[in-house]
C-alpha cells in the first residue's frame, strides 16, 4: 500500500530530494512515537491484520498465478468438451463440476477451468485498482496541495474541475468512451489497450476524492507554525510544499489509497461486468460474472466463484482500511 | 468531515436572497451540464474521426456507398468544426432542428435529440419511455437506503459494542463489499426463479398499474439500497458517536432534557449535515448503480438503453442517455444544497 506514496513526488521536480522523506513517513507517520504507536494498534487489531494478511495472500496468488495454475489447474483458456453434458452444455456432475481436477468446477458452453480463470481474474483485478489507485493518488495530492497552499483562482479553477468530475455520470461515460476507443492504442494491442484505458480512467474520476481531501489538510496546515518557520526561514515553495506539507499528508493519503482500491476493484468488475472491461478470452471476475448472467438459470453455480473473490478482496482490502485508518487516528476515537 | 460546501455568507435568507442564490445555482447547473455535454459530444463524436474511423459508416452500415456516404455526412453535418456541431445539437433541444441535404429535409421537433442510428427513431422517445423507470428506480433505493441506513447507524451507535451493533456493523461492511450486480444475480435466482415470489416484467410504460412497477421493482429497490444503506449506516455510526461525545449534548442532558429528545433534536440533527454531504457526492455513483442494477434486471431504464446503444455504437441515444444523467445528478444535487439550510440552521444561502 506504499508504492503509491513512493510515486508521489514523481509529480513534482524535486524527485531525487523528496524520496527520503516520503519513504520516512510511510512507515507509518509522523514523528517516531506515533509511528510506533499506530503499529502496536494494528498489531493489536486481529481483524484489520486478518485483512491484510488475505490482501497479501491475495497479491500473492496474482503474482504467481502461472505457477498455482500449472499446479492446481488447467490453462485458463483451454476449452474442456468432455467435462460438459452433450445435449444441455452444462457441467457433468453436482455444483457445477466440482471435482478434484477442477476445484471450482467448470464454466458451461465452453468447459473452462474456473478454478484457473479466477486467479488469473485476481492478476486484472489487483493491477487495475492498484495502478489507478497510484494515478488517481499522485494526481490528486498534486492538484490538491496546490489548490489548497495557493487558495485564490487557482483553487478556485481546481475546486470547480472537481466538483464537474465528481458529478460526472462516470460509468455511462467510461462505458461509452471504451466502446468508440480504437483496438490499436500507442502501439499497445488487444488487452493490453484495455487495462491501460481502464487504469487511465478509473484513476482520472478517482482524483477528485483524493484532491478533496489533500486540499482541505493543506488548508489547514499551511497556518501551522512550521511552515511559518520554513518561510521565514527563507524556503522556496517548491520547499515548502514537497518537503515540508507532503510529509505531514502521507497518514491521510496513505489511508485514502488503501480504502480507494476496493472501490476500484469494484468499479473495474463493473465495467467488465458491462462488456467495457478487458477482452475476452482474458479472465476478469467481473467478466465472468456477465457470461454467469446469461446462464445462471441453469447453472447456478457458475456466478459463485466469480462473486466471492470479488467480495473477499474487496472485504479485505476494506478491514485492512479501516484498521490503519484507526490506528493513524491521532485522536483515536474512532 | 468534509464540511458544508458553501461559502457561507452570512445575511439573512430572506426570500429575495433565496431566489437569487436559486437562479445562480440554476445558471451554475446549465453550464455543469454543458462542459460534461462537450466532453461527451467530442468523445463520441470526434474520437472516431481522429482515429480513422467514420461516423457516417457507423450510421448507414459498411455496405453503403461513397456518394450514400457524403449525403449522410451533409445531412448530420459530420463534416462541421466541432463548435458548430456541438451548437447545432443543442439548440435543436429547445428549438427543434432540420437534418438537410439539399431537398432531402427531416425535421426532427422540439426537444430533438437527433434519431437513432439504430432504430431510426427519435432518441427523446427512447428517453421519455426510460426515464421514469430509472426515476423510480433511483428514488425508491435512495428512500430506502437513507431511511434503513441512519435508522440503523443510529441504533448501532446508541447500543454500541452490544451484539446487535456488532452484527449490524459486519452486515455493512459485508453489504459495502458486495457488488451489486452480484447480489441482484442472487436476489433474481432466489426470489424470481427459485421461490418465484416476484415477477419481473420486461417492459414497464406509464400505463402500467401501479402493482406492476412496485412488484418489478422492489427486489432492485432493495439491491441497490442495500449496498449504500451498509455504508451510510457505518457513516451515520461514526458521526453519531463523534456529536454524542460533544459538550451540548452534555448541556442538553444536564438541563433535563429527555434522551429521545436529545437524540433526535440535538444529536440526530448535526449528524445529518456530513451524511447529506456524502449523498451529494454519492449521487454520481448512484447513477452508476442503477446502469448496472438496470442491467441485472433487465430493467428498460436509461442505464440499459445506454448499455445497449454502447454496443451498437448509437451515438445520438448514447449521447441523449448522458445528457439526462448529468442533469438529473446536477438538479439533484442542488436539492441536496438547499436541503443543508433545512438541516443546520448555521448555513445560510448566499
Amino acid at each position: 500500500m506504499t508504492a503509491p506514496l513512493h510515486d508521489t513526488p514523481a509529480d513534482a521536480d524535486p524527485t531525487a530530494d523528496v524520496a527520503p522523506a516520503v519513504d520516512a513517513g510511510v512507515k507509518k507517520v509522523e514523528g517516531r512515537s506515533l509511528k510506533q504507536i499506530a503499529w502496536n494498534r494494528l498489531k493489536r487489531d486481529k481483524v484489520a491484520l486478518a485483512g491484510g494478511i488475505t490482501v497479501i495472500v491475495l497479491v500473492l496468488v496474482a503474482v504467481f498465478a502461472p505457477l498455482i495454475v500449472s499446479l492446481l489447474g488447467h490453462p485458463p483458456n483451454e476449452f474442456h468438451q468432455e467435462e460438459l453434458e452433450d445435449l444441455t452444455n452444462l457441467p457433468k456432475g453436482a455444483f457445477g463440476g466440482m471435482s478434484w481436477d477442477f476445484l471450482f468446477g467448470v464454466e458451461p458452453n465452453k468447459g473452462r477451468d474456473i478454478f484457473s480463470r479466477i486467479v488469473y481474474g485476481a492478476r486484472i483485478s489487483l493491477l487495475v485498482a492498484f495502478l489507478a489507485a497510484v494515478v488517481a493518488v499522485v494526481l490528486g495530492t498534486f492538484f490538491g496541495i496546490i489548490a489548497g497552499y495557493f487558495g485564490g483562482w487557482v483553487d478556485a479553477l481546481i475546486s470547480r474541475v472537481m466538483d464537474v468530475l465528481l458529478s460526472f455520470p462516470q460509468l455511462l461515460f467510461v462505458i461509452s468512451l471504451v466502446s468508440v476507443l480504437p483496438d490499436d492504442l500507442l502501439g499497445l494491442t488487444g488487452s493490453g489497450v484495455r487495462i491501460a484505458v481502464l487504469i487511465l480512467v478509473i484513476g482520472f474520476f478517482g482524483w477528485p476524492y483524493v484532491g478533496r481531501i489533500v486540499r482541505g489538510q493543506t488548508l489547514s496546515l499551511r497556518e501551522r507554525e512550521y511552515v511559518e518557520a520554513a518561510r521565514s526561514l527563507g524556503g522556496g515553495q517548491r520547499h515548502i510544499l514537497f518537503r515540508e506539507l507532503l510529509p505531514n499528508l502521507v497518514a491521510p493519503i496513505t489511508v485514502y489509497a488503501t480504502l480507494m482500491i476496493p472501490t476500484n476493484i469494484l468499479t473495474e468488475a463493473a465495467l467488465s461486468f458491462l462488456g467495457a472491461g478487458v477482452r475476452p478470452p482474458t479472465a476478469s471476475w467481473g467478466g465472468m460474472l456477465r457470461d454467469a448472467l446469461a446462464t445462471y438459470e441453469h447453472d447456478p453455480m457458475f456466478m459463485v466463484f466469480p462473486g466471492l473473490a470479488i467480495f473477499v478482496t474487496v472485504l479485505a482490502f476494506n478491514l485492512f482500511g479501516d484498521g490503519l485508518r484507526d490506528a493513524l487516528d491521532p485522536k483515536g476515537t474512532r | 468531515m468534509a464540511g458544508t460546501p458553501h461559502k457561507g455568507v452570512p445575511a439573512t435568507a430572506g426570500p429575495r436572497t433565496v431566489l437569487a442564490y436559486l437562479i445562480r445555482r440554476l445558471i451554475a447547473v446549465v453550464i455543469m451540464v454543458l462542459v460534461v455535454l462537450l466532453a461527451t459530444f467530442t468523445v463520441f463524436f470526434m474520437l472516431p474521426k481522429w482515429a480513422g474511423q467514420d461516423i457516417a459508416v457507423l450510421f448507414a452500415g459498411k455496405s453503403s456507398g461513397a456518394e450514400q456516404l457524403a449525403g449522410i455526412r451533409i445531412k448530420l453535418g459530420l463534416d462541421d468544426p466541432l463548435l458548430v456541431q456541438f451548437w447545432d445539437f443543442v439548440k435543436g433541444i429547445p428549438m427543434g432542428r432540420d437534418y438537410a441535404n439539399g431537398a432531402d429535409v427531416t425535421h426532427c421537433p422540439a426537444p430533438c435529440f437527433g434519431y437513432s442510428f439504430r432504430t431510426e427513431a427519435p432518441v427523446w422517445e427512447t428517453l421519455k419511455d426510460a426515464l421514469p423507470v430509472t426515476a423510480a428506480l433511483a428514488a425508491g433505493a435512495c428512500v430506502l437506503w437513507l431511511v434503513a441506513g441512519v435508522a440503523t447507524g443510529v441504533l448501532s451507535a446508541l447500543k454500541r459494542g452490544t451484539i446487535w451493533d456488532r452484527s449490524a456493523m459486519i452486515t455493512a461492511l459485508a453489504g459495502v463489499s458486495l457488488p451489486v450486480f452480484f447480489t441482484g444475480m442472487i436476489a433474481m435466482g432466489l426470489f424470481v426463479h427459485t421461490l418465484g415470489w416476484v415477477h419481473i416484467e420486461d417492459t414497464l410504460t406509464t400505463e402500467d398499474p401501479i402493482n406492476v412497477w412496485f412488484e418489478t421493482l422492489i427486489l432492485p429497490w432493495i439491491v441497490l439500497a442495500f449496498l449504500n444503506a451498509a455504508m451510510y449506516a457505518r457513516l451515520t455510526r461514526a458521526t453519531m458517536l463523534e456529536v454524542l461525545g460533544e459538550d451540548y449534548i452534555r448541556t442538553a442532558r444536564a438541563k433535563g432534557l429527555g434522551e429521545a429528545v436529545v437524540i433526535r433534536r440535538h444529536a440526530l440533527r448535526s449528524a445529518m449535515t456530513p451524511i447529506l454531504t456524502v449523498f451529494g457526492l454519492d449521487l454520481g455513483v448512484l447513477m452508476g448503480g442503477a446502469v448496472l442494477t438496470e442491467s441485472t434486471f433487465n430493467l428498460p431504464g436509461l442505464g440499459l438503453e445506454a448499455v445497449k446503444a454502447i454496443s451498437t455504437k448509437d451515438l445520438p441515444v448514447i449521447l441523449g442517455v448522458t445528457l439526462c444523467a448529468s442533469l438529473a445528478i446536477a438538479l439533484a444535487n442542488l436539492v441536496v444544497d438547499l436541503l443543508y439550510a433545512v438541516i443546520d440552521p448555521r448555513v445560510r444561502l448566499g
